[in-house]
């Protein structure tokens, strides 16, 4: 995370002959990880299916109450997995849970690579006190752990989905402004961003058009890194009673109220629990083949 | 050195009142603590000597420099709920919190970095693979569903351990096992990079080339280098210590700092939180400043003066 640029260069300044080794490492993963790399992205894209379509699919309203059925096993007809304490269908609760869980970590993903990026390349174009500034942010939200962070805001403002978006893409921002700052010093220490800046380009123009092409790669893997820490935050949260509120249901929220009947009725806290670790597990697998595939700077 | 030690030590102070003013801010703009405590029936002249007694009728900047000055001087506040001090409330929970993550500090330690650089060691092996796949699934399982998976089989399926308390050493195996899983994972995996990363620079080859034993290249030439990427992860693991185990003293009912953060948030305890948050980040600054240091003693390039990033 940190010596970032010290460390990376002489793996990047040698790109010489880059060939005869590349097929190579390539030829092998795809040996080695496609059918893993290929059922991740298939698993990814279902759950992006149902987090589209939650609403079509689901079976029953979220919030129905088949009292007569409380506390059913998986299997039961007409309740596939089973129901919940008050008898809510766990099968419509869990699609609901995807899709809600998702949308916030997608937003804050893309919120916090804005935020970090920005921030990054606003230390790296102005320098003095401005990067100073940007890294002293950056060095407290790294002191204090986001949990504890977090914890105090909702407890404090209450939970609403905005919020929970809002504050998630706070999540991780220190790393991208970190990288991006580090990989924009060293890119307009090249030849091409002196070049860009001599024939007369504004600094939006540098950033945006050539400099954010070059370091995109790097900060894509980041955010594949990120993304399943956000789920997990943000399902810690619900855990805890601190993020999604009922009536709305997310994944971490379903956990939570799934603990108590773990004798019981553990499918309740079961089906919520394979689709946490399946994702964060498919997205960790895709985020390791694209770093392989596209990062330089992770050799 | 020494100016590369006044830096650090400088932002590290920075970031330690960053903390406190943002632990302010949030708790005093957020809602009226005497509302809450007193309950919304309370009858006005109670809500104002409370307010009157707590300072909060001050206006904003007033009860920062207050807070400041307060803590310069030692004092950390005093509980609104129960009246004892803040600081004492908090140094109460501290051991039963390290009694579990200090034994989890170690598993991630004695596990995962030997198999980390096992795995590299030994690249594309059987090995290497599973350590791979075991460190992937380690840092993928979220705390709360591997804590609760781990009660359903240990303590209801086959009860061979208790599922929640601290009567005894049998308590505490489930949620040191729970901790480490993930802390083992990150480290297996971000050592085995850190390795691989060293093998392949050109000061190893040259090491083989003149004719060293193995061993001595891996234990005196890869290893003390791949020790710094290595060292600023553990120091992030050192400075949670206090924090890191919410989630995990929730599930196990466990009285420890995570317990009374959750507690005290929820009873909007201003001075309770203000002290722990300040407490937590006081940790991870000094183990950051740690780890500043050991960089200037394991890499003699740093002590320049030039930050690490």
């Amino acid at each position: 995370m940190t010596a970032f640029p010290a460390q990376s260069r002489p793996g990047n300044s040698n790109p010489a002959k880059p060939d005869p080794v590349k097929p190579g490492i390539i030829t092998r993963l795809r040996l080695r990880m496609p059918l893993l790399v290929a059922l991740s992205a298939g698993w990814l894209m279902l759950m992006v299916v149902v987090a589209l379509l939650a609403d079509v699919l689901r079976p029953h309203e979220i919030t129905r109450m088949d009292l007569m059925a409380r506390l059913a096993p998986m299997g039961t007809p007409g309740h596939l997995l089973g129901t919940d304490e008050i008898g809510r269908d766990v099968l419509s609760r869990l699609l609901q849970s995807i899709r809600v869980s998702l949308v916030i970590a997608f937003g804050a993903t893309l919120l916090s690579a804005l935020f970090g990026t920005v921030l990054g390349f606003l230390a790296a174009q102005f320098r003095g006190w401005v990067e100073n500034v940007v890294m002293a942010m950056a060095d407290f939200q790294a002191a204090l752990p986001f949990m504890i962070m977090a914890l105090s805001v909702l407890a404090f403002f209450g939970s609403s989905m905005w919020l929970l978006v809002c504050l998630m893409g706070f999540y991780g921002w220190e790393r991208y402004a970190r990288i991006a700052r580090g990989l924009a010093i060293s890119a307009t220490a090249q030849g091409y961003a002196a070049a860009v800046i001599q024939l007369g380009a504004t600094p939006r123009r540098l950033y945006l058009r050539h400099i954010l092409p070059n370091v995109a790669s790097t900060l894509i893997v980041s955010m594949t890194l990120t993304f399943p820490e956000i789920i997990l935050m943000e399902s810690g949260l619900s855990f805890l009673g601190l993020g999604v509120q009922p009536p709305q249901t997310s994944l971490g929220n379903m956990v939570g109220f799934g603990r108590e009947y773990l004798t019981r009725a553990p499918h309740i806290m079961l089906a919520p629990s394979v689709i946490i670790v399946l994702t964060t597990l498919a997205i960790s697998l895709l985020g390791d083949w694209l770093r392989d595939r596209l990062d330089p700077t992770a050799r | 050195m020494i100016r590369y030690i006044l830096t650090r030590l400088a932002r590290a102070i920075l970031t330690i009142l960053l903390v406190m003013t943002f632990a302010f801010v949030v708790l005093r703009l957020s809602g009226d603590p005497a509302q809450i405590l007193l309950g919304p029936d309370a009858p006005q002249d109670a809500i104002d000597t409370f307010r009157a007694r707590w300072g909060l009728d001050d206006p904003l900047w007033r009860q920062y420099l207050a807070y400041l000055g307060q803590i310069l001087r030692g004092d950390f506040g005093t509980s609104m709920r129960d009246g004892s001090a803040a600081i004492t409330l908090v140094l109460e929970r501290v051991p039963a919190t390290l009694a579990l993550t200090v034994p989890a500090l170690i598993l991630k330690l004695g596990i995962g970095i030997p198999a980390g650089v096992y795995a590299a060691l030994h690249r594309e092996s059987l090995a290497d693979r599973g350590v791979i796949m075991a460190s992937i699934f380690g840092f993928t399982i979220p705390s709360f569903v591997l804590g609760l998976l781990l009660v359903l089989v240990f303590a209801i399926t086959f009860d061979l351990l208790p599922a929640g308390g601290q009567d005894s050493w049998r308590h505490a195996v489930l949620p040191i096992v729970t901790m480490s899983i993930g802390g083992i994972g990150i480290l297996a995996r971000f050592s085995r990079s850190a390795m691989i990363e060293v093998l392949g620079q050109p000061y190893i080859r040259t090491a083989m080339a003149k004719g060293l034993p193995w061993r001595d290249v891996v234990w005196k030439h890869a290893l003390p280098n791949a020790a710094v990427p290595i060292v600023t992860l553990v120091g992030f693991m050192v400075g949670s210590l206090i924090a890191g185990a919410i989630v995990v003293e929730s599930i196990f009912s466990w009285p420890g700092v995570g317990r009374l953060i959750v507690v005290s948030v929820a009873n909007r305890d201003l001075a309770v939180v203000q002290c722990l948050l300040l407490v937590i980040a006081a940790t991870m600054v000094i183990a950051n400043l740690l780890v500043d240091f050991a960089y200037g003693l394991l890499d003699p390039r740093l002590r320049s003066g030039r930050p690490a990033h």
